[in-house]
């Protein structure tokens, strides 16, 4: 789950990283509170959006009093930044910035480790530094069973090239960004910029950080850094119901079992959609393994609900999940919806009593439910059935 | 011959007085598998009914931690079916009493949590699998983990994948031939037995003649397969990659299954595979087709 950046503020306050004063806004007249709360001098009104480029679009904005900050946030409020609507802006305390330094500690996939990043050239986007002037990007390994302990810091600042008198207080800040990471079980915390101050203060004015879902367990509190607003109606609909479902945009609603399966199934429906009109996958459903009625019946009632999707396309292979229960699974569910359930249904069954399966719904015969006899032709059947 | 499991390996199930332990179990036990025990410390001292592939009862000791459960029983291969919240621990006392396999099918592990095992790991004896993963079968020899036996037999063909469903779906789709060992890597973004691990123990087992690898979007761990099979693997290599048609940003299910920017998309993992010479097929069935038509020519 990504962060905005308020939200991240946040964080970093609270685990003692060095933050200037913020205060996050919905409307104008909340954003004239916020600046009179940081104490009616200059701000900048940020726009919070889980994308980049925002100062480029015109996302960022300075103002000099309440009044102007209310008149800058009503410009930015419900601006569109590359597909997302700003919903909300953050009043940042304004700063006096005299350097702009880079840092970021990551989950590093390839090595199994952590990574930190950290430059005394931030600002700037810093995947350019990295392509343009990777000398200038210091990038050193964290053994996750260490973590950046004081030696690792030290590393770390020497590496980036940090002036002596400020390689001290830069490294206390990396610590503390550390702990965010660990803390709050985070992949990715990164600052851009992180800065020096006229005062010589070390300063993390921008951040993003994005938390593990799977540490949820750890984190209640996580749940209400959700941004619910932003999702999609019928996502947000198979959340409650615990249903793994990504809205795409597209004809043939699909549904099948563990997500490397669902997966290729969207690819083989999106091909055979090319001798079909150029039907496309409408969703990304996983219901996961031990499919009763009632997944099933919550699955198809959030793709039915989908107005774009004109056929569904039921794809699963039973390995632990016995074909026979997920028969029963689509037939409790068509009975469950009744009249609810107007798109034709192809079913193709294959593996953990197949035979059972079929024979189930070839004697429940429902008028809506085709049986299909492999992924391929059930995938063409479902797309001829959408472009109809 | 197979790799990393065989008719000889012992197993014990970490978690295997719980719902998915016993289950799993179960199937094991039927697929003919070696399984002789299991650990819950709380269930110490206690026994587990189950029966063997033959019908007969078996009864399997609980014991309190994986190093008495290896002193009694010679186990060398360790399940692990405990939730999520401990998973780390159960690794970790796995690892220190030095077990040789350890496939970890628990889904929804910390990916921190993960990265601590695999730092403590290092220089240790143990082979991990997953988290999240279906784990390895070698079919009619044995099985650690939850793949379905039923669907194919002993054959020359040794398959890697991230996914479980897919892996099913491609043992069906080659059925008739058969498979020398299927293992599940997991589509975690963080995992202890790669697809270069994989297809190094393939390229060395005599009774794999050609190897199916599956991959998904997400990472660059198909990438990195490639670079390693152009190097290393004389055997020939099918490829299947799932996701072509996977939004940018979004994740889908799998932890690792996210497309971030350029890297990571299927269409970046099948030119790099196809600039190899591994043939990459659109869809699973062609996959198959392939692997079919690879077969018939040696």
């Amino acid at each position: 789950m990504d962060l905005f950046e308020y939200q991240a503020r946040d964080i970093f306050e609270k685990h003692g990283v060095p933050v200037l004063g913020g205060v996050v806004a919905t409307t104008p007249e909340e954003a004239r509170e916020g600046a009179e709360k940081l104490g009616g001098g200059t701000v900048v009104v940020k726009a919070q959006v889980k994308t980049g480029g925002r100062g480029k679009a015109g996302g960022v904005k300075l103002a000099h009093s309440p009044e102007e900050t209310a008149e800058k946030a009503g410009e930015i409020l419900g601006m569109d930044i590359k597909g997302h609507t700003v919903h909300r802006v953050m009043i940042a305390q304004g700063a006096k910035i005299a350097e702009e330094f880079y840092f970021s500690v990551l989950l590093d996939r390839s090595n199994r480790n952590y990574l930190a990043m950290c430059s005394v050239e931030g600002g700037m986007e810093i995947e350019q530094l990295a392509v343009e002037r990777p000398e200038a990007l210091a990038r050193i390994a964290v053994d996750p069973a260490v973590g950046i302990d004081e030696a690792k810091a030290a590393e770390i600042v020497d590496a980036a090239g940090f002036a002596e008198d400020i390689k001290g207080k830069v490294a206390e800040v990396i610590r503390g960004l550390w702990t965010v990471f660990k803390a709050e079980d985070a992949t990715l915390v990164e600052v851009n910029p992180l800065v020096k101050t006229e005062d010589g203060e070390i300063v993390a004015l921008d951040g993003k950080v994005t938390l593990d879902e799977n540490a949820g367990f750890r984190h209640p509190e996580h749940a209400e850094l959700e941004d619910s607003a932003a999702a999609d109606p019928l996502e947000a609909k198979a959340k409650e119901n615990d249903l793994n479902y990504v809205k795409l945009d597209g004809e043939v609603g699909i549904i099948g079992n563990g997500a490397g399966l669902v997966m290729s199934t969207l690819d083989v429906v999106a091909y055979a959609g090319e001798r079909h009109g150029g039907v496309k996958p409408a969703n990304f459903l996983d219901i996961g393994g031990g499919a009763n009625a009632k997944v099933m019946a919550n699955g198809l009632d959030v793709i039915l609900g989908d107005e774009q999707v004109k056929a569904v396309f039921v794809n699963v292979f039973g390995g632990i999940t016995a074909c026979d229960e997920v028969a029963n699974g689509i037939v409790g569910a068509l009975d469950l919806l009744g009249d609810h359930a107007t798109k034709p249904l192809v079913v193709r069954l294959d593996g953990n009593n197949v035979e059972l399966g079929r024979q189930i719904l070839a004697e429940r015969n429902h008028p809506l439910v085709t049986l299909a006899e492999t992924m391929d032709g059930g995938a063409d059947k479902a797309a001829e059935l959408a472009n109809a | 011959m197979s790799i990393y499991l065989n008719q000889d390996s012992k197993i014990i199930v970490q978690g295997i007085t719980g719902g998915m332990g016993a289950k799993h179990t179960a199937l094991m036990l039927d697929s003919g598998a070696q399984i002789v025990g299991g650990v819950n410390a709380r269930k110490a001292g206690t026994t587990v009914e189950h029966k063997d592939h033959e019908g007969n009862e078996v009864t399997l000791p609980v014991f309190g931690t994986v190093k008495e459960a290896m002193a009694e029983t010679g186990a060398d291969v360790s399940v692990v079916f405990v939730p999520p919240a401990f998973t780390k621990d159960a690794a970790i006392e796995a690892i220190d009493a030095g077990i040789g396999l350890l496939v970890i099918i628990t889904e929804g592990v910390p990916v921190q949590d993960t990265a601590e095992v695999w730092s403590y790991l290092q220089g240790k004896e143990t082979r991990m699998i997953g988290p999240n993963c279906p784990g390895i079968i070698t079919p009619g020899e044995s099985l650690a983990g939850i793949t379905p036996h039923t669907i194919t037999g002993k054959g020359p063909i040794g398959l890697v994948s991230k996914s479980g469903t897919l892996t099913y779906q491609m043992m069906y789709e080659l059925g008739d031939l058969g498979f020398s060992t299927a293992i599940g890597i997991g589509g975690d973004p963080i995992v202890g037995t790669t697809h270069i691990d994989a297809l190094e123990a393939f390229e060395n087992d005599p009774e794999t003649k050609a190897i199916v690898m599956i991959g998904e979007i997400g990472g660059d761990a198909e990438e990195r397969a490639a670079a390693y099979i152009k190097e290393h693997v004389t055997k020939p290599v099918v490829g299947y990659v799932a996701g072509f048609t996977a939004p940018e940003g979004k994740t889908m299910g799998h932890a690792g299954a996210i497309v971030s920017g350029s890297s990571g998309t299927a269409a970046a993992k099948k030119e790099a595979l196809e600039a190899v010479g591994v043939k990459v097929g659109k869809t699973p069935s062609e996959t198959a087709d392939l692997m079919r038509e690879i077969l018939q020519s040696l």
